[in-house]
Order: C-alpha cells, then sequence, then structure tokens
C-alpha cells in the first residue's frame, strides 16, 4: 500500500466525477458513492498505516554532536517509500529538466493520510443527515470528494508542483464549499473573501516553489530540496528568501496573522464543511507545507538557535489575538473558528521554535477534538435552527445529551485537561518552547491555554447551561449525526496516549512521525517534564476555575462594557477585529484600487477610447469608400451589366424564336447548305 | 449504267423532300416528305454500295436496311405526335403549332 498510495486519491477523484455525472440518478443522490469511496480510502489508509508501522527501518546515521538528551534508544528511523514516474520532460541535453510525479511516504505522510481519511469519513456519515434535502446535495457530495482528494495529493505528493495541484484544489474546493449557498450575499461574499486571501499567500507559495527550483538544482522533488538545504549547498540569503515567501503562503492557507480574517468569514458555509476544514484539510494544509519543507525554514531561519524567528513569531501573535477574539463572538461557530486559528498558531509556533513533533501531534489531537466540536456544533443547530449562543440557545443539556457531553469532551481536550488529547499535544510544544532556547513563546502558550480553556467555558455555559432562549423545543440529534460525535470523543480521548511516555514504548506517535529531514536536522527531542506538565495543568484549572466562577456563579460584572470606558474602548476593538478587515477593504484595497481605477479610468477614456474611436472612424471612413466605389460602383456595374447584356442579348435572339418548325427547318437546311460549300469549296 | 445516274435521281429526291418539308403546311405530308429525304439517302447508298469498292462487300446495302427500319420507327412516332396535335388542336396545321414563340 505503500508503494501505491496513489490509488487513495485516485479513488476520491473517481468519485467525484461519479457523482458530478451520476449522483442525481442514484438512491442516496450520491452520497453513497462518496462515502464508499471515502470509506475505502479510510481502510487503505488505515493499512497504509500499519504497514508503516511494521515498516523496515534502520538506525540514524549518527554524526558528531547529536543532540545530547536523545530520547530514543537506539535511534531507528523507518525508510520512507518512494514511487516515482516521469511526468513531463523540458528541453534538451544537458538542460533537460525532468520533472517527476510520484508519492512520498514517511511517517508525516502516513500520519496526515490517516486522520484526513477519518475526518472526511465522518463529515460524509455526518453530512448524510445534516445536508438531507438541500437542493444541492449531489454537487455537496462532489464537491467534498474534490476537496479530500485535493488534501491526499497534497500530502502523498513527493514534489512541490503536484503539491501546488493539491493545494489549489482545495482552494477551489473551499470556494465551492463556503459559497454552497451563494443565493445569500453574505455566504457568496465569505467565499470570494476566502478565496481571495489564500489566493494572496499562494503567491508566496509560488514564489517559494520557483526560488527552490532553481536553486536546488533545478528539482521539485521536496526530498532533495530538504537535503541540499541542511547540508548548505544553497545559499544561506536564498533559503530567507524562499523561506519568507512560503512563510506567506503558510499565513494565508493556515489562517495565520494578519491574514487570519477569511477563516471566521468561511463559517458561512455548511458547518461539516468547517469542520473538514477546520480539522483535516485546507488550513492545515499550510501547517503540512511548513512541516514536510522545514528543512528550508529549519536552516534559512536558524530555528535551531533559539532566540527569534518569523515563523515563532507569526504563530505566537496568532494564538493571542485569535484566543482573544473569540471571547466576544456570540455565533457559536465563530467562537470555534477563532480557536482554530488560535491553535493552528500553536502548530505554526511550534514548528517556529523546533517542536516539530509537538506540531504535528497537535494537528494529529486538534483534527479529532476540533471536528468534533464542529460537528456538536452542527448537531445544536441542527436543533435549535441559529448558530447564535446568546439568542438562541442555553440549556440544552437536558434536551441534547449525547451533544452535550461530546461537547465537554471536546472543550476540555481543547483546553488540554490530563489526560485527554489536548493535554499531551499542547504540553509537547511548551516543552519544546521551553527547553529550545524561546522561553518568551512558551509564556505566549502559556497564556493561549489559559485564555482558550476560559472561552471555551463561556462558549459551553452559553450553549448548554442556564435557560433556553430559543424558540420551539430543541431535540437530540439522530444517528449520523451522534455516532461520529461519539466515535471522534472516543478518539479525542484516546489519541492523546499515542505519543504519552512509558505507553506503546514511550512516544510511540513520535518515533512513527519522524523522518528524514527531522534527524539530518537534528531537532531536539525531550522527555515528558513532569514540572512543565505540572504548570501547564495549572494554568488551565486556574482558567476553567475562574472562568467557572465567573460564568455559573454569575459573578460577571453585568453591563461593564457600558460603565467602563476602558472595556468599552477594548470590546470595540475586538469586536471590529482589531480592524483588520477594514485596514484591508478600506485602507488597502480601497487605496489601491482609487488611484488604479482613475488611473485605468484615465487610459480608458484617453487612451483606449481614442484608439478605439479612432480605429472606428477610419474603419467607417474606409468602408464608405468601399461601398461608394467599389461596391456600388464596379461590383454592382459588372452586375447589372451583365444582366442587362444578357436581356438585350436574348430581346435580339427572340426575333428567330418564331415557334414556326418550318422556319427553324429552313434555317438548318441553309446552314447545312452553307457548311456544306464551304466544305466541298476549301477541303479538298 | 453509270453511278451519276443514280445520284442524279437521289438529288432530285432529296430536293422533293427537303421542299415538301419546309413548304408544305400539312403535318402528315412533311413526314412523307421526311421518308423522301431518307430514300434518297438510301439509293446514294446502295448505288455506291454496288458500284464502287468490291463487289462481295454489301456495306451500302446493309446501311440501307438500318435506314429502312429507323425510318419505319420515327414515322411511328412522327405520325403519333401529329396525332397528338390534332387531338389538343383539331388541325394538323404546322402554322397554328407556334406555342414555341419567343
Amino acid at each position: 500500500m505503500l508503494e501505491n498510495v496513489w490509488v487513495i486519491p485516485a479513488i476520491t477523484f473517481a468519485s467525484f466525477w461519479l457523482i458530478l455525472f451520476f449522483g442525481k440518478r442514484l438512491p442516496f443522490k450520491g452520497s453513497e458513492v462518496g462515502l464508499f469511496a471515502v470509506g475505502l480510502c479510510l481502510v487503505l489508509s488505515t493499512i497504509a498505516g500499519f504497514q508503516w508501522i511494521n515498516h523496515h527501518s534502520e538506525p540514524v546515521k549518527a554524526e558528531a554532536g547529536a543532540s545530547a538528551e536523545a530520547v530514543h534508544e537506539p535511534e531507528m528511523m523507518r525508510v520512507p517509500v518512494d514511487h516515482e514516474v516521469t511526468w513531463f520532460e523540458i528541453g534538451q541535453g544537458k538542460d533537460k529538466i525532468k520533472v517527476e510525479a510520484g508519492t512520498h511516504m514517511d511517517g508525516l505522510a502516513v500520519v496526515m493520510l490517516f486522520t484526513v481519511s477519518v475526518i472526511s469519513f465522518l463529515v460524509h456519515v455526518f453530512s448524510t443527515n445534516y445536508m438531507a434535502g438541500d437542493r444541492r446535495f449531489t454537487h455537496y457530495y462532489a464537491a467534498l470528494s474534490l476537496f479530500t482528494t485535493g488534501m491526499f495529493v497534497l500530502v502523498t505528493s513527493s514534489n512541490t508542483l503536484q503539491a501546488l495541484f493539491g493545494w489549489e484544489l482545495m482552494g477551489v474546493c473551499s470556494f465551492m464549499l463556503i459559497g454552497h449557498w451563494w443565493e445569500e450575499q453574505k455566504n457568496s461574499d465569505a467565499a470570494l473573501k476566502a478565496f481571495f486571501t489564500t489566493r494572496t499567500g499562494d503567491i508566496g507559495l509560488l514564489v517559494g516553489i520557483s526560488i527552490l527550483f532553481w536553486e536546488a538544482g533545478r528539482t521539485f522533488d521536496i526530498a532533495t530540496i530538504n537535503a541540499k538545504a541542511l547540508n548548505g549547498q544553497i545559499g544561506h540569503t536564498v533559503l530567507v528568501w524562499a523561506a519568507v515567501a512560503l512563510l506567506i503562503a503558510v499565513i494565508g492557507k493556515s489562517a495565520q496573522f494578519p491574514l487570519h480574517t477569511w477563516l471566521p468569514d468561511a463559517m458561512a458555509g455548511p458547518t461539516p464543511v468547517s469542520a473538514l476544514i477546520h480539522a483535516a484539510t485546507m488550513v492545515v494544509a499550510g501547517v503540512y507545507l511548513l512541516a514536510r519543507l522545514y528543512g528550508v525554514f529549519w536552516s534559512g531561519f536558524d530555528i535551531g538557535g533559539g532566540g527569534i524567528n518569523p515563523v515563532a513569531v507569526i504563530g505566537g501573535t496568532t494564538i493571542i489575538i485569535a484566543a482573544a477574539l473569540a471571547f466576544v463572538q456570540t455565533d457559536i461557530k465563530k467562537v470555534l473558528a477563532y480557536s482554530t486559528v488560535s491553535q493552528l498558531g500553536y502548530m505554526v509556533m511550534a514548528l517556529g521554535v523546533g517542536a516539530w513533533t509537538g506540531a504535528v501531534f497537535h494537528f494529529f489531537t486538534h483534527a479529532f477534538f476540533k471536528a468534533l466540536l464542529f460537528l456538536g456544533a452542527g448537531s445544536v443547530s441542527h436543533a435549535v435552527h441559529s448558530f447564535d449562543m446568546v439568542e438562541d440557545m442555553g440549556g440544552l443539556k437536558k434536551w441534547m445529551p449525547k451533544t452535550f457531553w461530546t461537547f465537554i469532551i471536546g472543550s476540555l481536550a481543547l483546553a488540554g485537561v490530563f489526560p485527554l488529547a489536548g493535554f499531551w499535544s499542547k504540553d509537547e510544544i511548551l516543552l519544546g518552547a521551553g527547553k529550545n532556547g524561546y522561553q518568551f513563546f512558551m509564556i505566549v502558550g502559556l497564556v493561549g491555554a489559559f485564555m482558550t480553556a476560559a472561552y471555551m467555558v463561556r462558549c459551553v455555559y452559553l450553549t448548554f447551561f442556564g435557560e433556553f432562549r430559543g424558540h420551539g423545543h430543541p431535540h437530540e440529534s439522530p444517528a449520523p449525526i451522534t455516532v461520529p460525535l461519539i466515535t471522534l470523543a472516543v478518539l479525542s480521548v484516546g489519541a492523546g496516549l499515542l505519543n504519552a511516555p512509558k505507553l506503546f514504548g514511550g512516544e510511540w506517535f513520535g518515533r512513527l512521525v519522524e523522518n528524514e529531514v527531522f534527524h539530518t536536522a537534528q531537532v531536539p527531542t525531550h522527555a515528558f517534564s513532569v514540572p512543565a506538565a505540572v504548570l501547564s495543568m495549572a494554568v488551565v484549572l486556574t482558567a476553567l476555575g475562574v472562568a467557572g466562577i465567573l460564568y455559573f456563579g454569575q459573578k460577571l460584572p453585568r453591563g461593564v462594557t457600558q460603565r467602563s470606558r476602558p472595556a468599552r474602548v477594548g470590546y470595540t476593538f475586538l469586536a471590529n477585529r482589531y480592524y483588520l478587515d477594514h485596514l484591508y477593504t478600506g485602507v488597502v484595497v480601497g487605496g489601491i484600487k482609487g488611484p488604479i481605477a482613475r488611473a485605468a479610468y484615465w487610459v480608458n477614456q484617453n487612451i483606449l477610447d481614442g484608439i478605439v474611436n479612432g480605429a472606428g472612424a477610419s474603419a467607417r471612413f474606409f468602408g464608405a469608400f468601399i461601398y461608394k466605389w467599389i461596391d456600388q460602383g464596379a461590383i454592382d456595374g459588372a452586375v447589372n451589366g451583365s444582366g442587362a447584356g444578357a436581356e438585350s442579348l436574348g430581346q435580339a435572339f427572340r426575333r428567330l424564336q418564331t415557334g414556326r418548325v418550318q422556319q427553324y427547318g429552313s434555317l438548318l437546311f441553309g446552314a447545312t447548305a452553307l457548311l456544306a460549300l464551304a466544305l466541298v469549296t476549301f477541303v479538298r | 449504267m453509270l453511278l451519276n445516274e443514280f445520284l442524279l435521281l437521289g438529288a432530285a429526291l432529296f430536293s422533293i423532300g427537303v421542299y415538301g418539308v419546309l413548304a408544305r403546311k400539312n403535318g402528315v405530308l412533311v413526314l412523307m416528305s421526311i421518308e423522301l429525304i431518307l430514300n434518297a439517302v438510301n439509293i446514294n447508298m446502295i448505288a455506291f454500295g454496288y458500284m464502287g469498292g468490291t463487289a462481295t462487300a454489301v456495306t451500302g446495302q446493309v446501311f440501307a436496311l438500318f435506314i429502312i427500319t429507323v425510318a419505319a420507327a420515327e414515322v411511328g412516332v412522327g405520325l403519333a405526335i401529329v396525332l397528338l396535335i390534332y387531338r389538343n388542336k383539331t388541325t394538323v396545321d404546322l402554322d397554328d403549332v407556334d406555342a414555341m414563340k419567343g
């Protein structure tokens, strides 16, 4: 399976076309095709996972000065499986460039593949009920298939060009799915915003890929690029620029500050799509790119050196600003959206501080509990037909016990409570930040953890406790919705244990994913530290306690925004999302748009119109000339002349046609006689 | 016997035929005049065939037989045409048959 992993994206791609062409005629409107395809992919990627676990491994080539604190003794690394075919060739002789298409399977790819399959499958199951009766049900499933294909192509890709295909495929699909209910202006605007904002980042990706293509000896191969970046065959300045360009791509796709504004708006799409976008595809593509091309970032930004670097700064900033925004949202999905932005900040920061394994592990665990929370929010909205926590929810604990308990599990996992999934991954990131010389970012991470726990308390309180504020009678959702919730809840509880110390042979997950780049770069690994874990637990529990007292104890000062001026200013600032949207649409877009529009108008009026009008006038003059002289004079003259000539000739010959047979006969005989005479006279 | 006498007979017969064709107003008589022309040609054929060339060759005579056969067919068609003209116009006067006048 590791060899022929290309069939996984091929299956979902085929499913896309099948649903598109035949979906409407099938008994379940195409959903069965999507479910079957993704289910098959889940089975295949599970098989690939087991094959990877039992895969041939060999000791890491120990180099002088290997990290002193190595945990795994002896360090073993599974050999990546490559399968490549020639895609196309350009040029001839020495300049020939061979571009290959293929798959590169290592621990990172296997884990991504498995996670994407699981989440996508559960989203497919969830959607059968949630989207039932939708006008574009079939197209929805087709787009889900294509979306999953995009992520599969990206994670299995062995080269940057192929990765770009998957990356852009996801961009298109997210546009289609966010704008699924495009009849409403708001949704179609959100889809456009998501598309354009991520496109802005994609410019960085194109630039980065191009730089690396030329500098790594005309190759798109990711393994080669990483190896050359790490052993110094690519100049440092070039690497810095390439890393900056790629970081811009990551910022756009993974919704990092300052391009995070599209992700909360992307909530306009159907809720299962949000779960898919936030947990498994699209936004984690950026993090994946960062982890996949880690050699470039590691060397370019000197991540091993400690102190400060752009990746960590972007990640850290995103954690704090997004978490702060989550406090002022009334829409349950937007709370979760900002939470995702914040958690993605964790992953990016983790990669920035050298906690590679922590980042990948956090992606893995986050996928489960964030998908759980989104699907839980979908279940709630299914019951109350709204996403507004303040107006239409409250007290749902009574009516929706399954949704309530799974949501609680998801929230605790997100907050990072021992021993749920989020605890292990977040702890690993914080530990890495602390030990790799990034103490400041460890503090940022702890503050982020505090805020995360607090806003989730607020969200849970508003949704499930207190009095019901909505209309009608909410009810528990049916099985296609609750079964994915329970599955994800189990995974949210258990996934973290995979990398726990002393379980499965100790830090099992880490040994599974740590790849060639990781070992070549000698990314440091750190053993689980009890004091650090106690510290982060203490922070989280304090946050839970403080927020719990404030909300559940009704101790929240009412009307503080009316009474206190600083609080009001702060609230307004947050409610307007730091005015970033105003900055983008008003200042940046407006500032560029105005002068450009005026210049374009001037050019249009004076130059283009001049050319067009001049061309028109001369064409008109020429046309008139042709008409008058050539058409009317020459051609019509010839036509009319031939007609008139034929007529007068006809009139002349008409006299001969008397209708008298004997006259014809006389002419005939006369003529024959003359010819005979001529014959006799002249031909001898 | 001289060939000239036969040729003179043929020429006379031919001229009478041409005159008949061009001058007679009655359609049936015109057809009869055409027969005269054809028979004038027949006389010439047989005369050349008998007088000239080898005595055993009977090409001229055979040709004349063919002409007689074709002439019979021609008269059949011609008389049918005259009959139809008569039915339509109740006359066989060729001066009245001028539908083709331009």
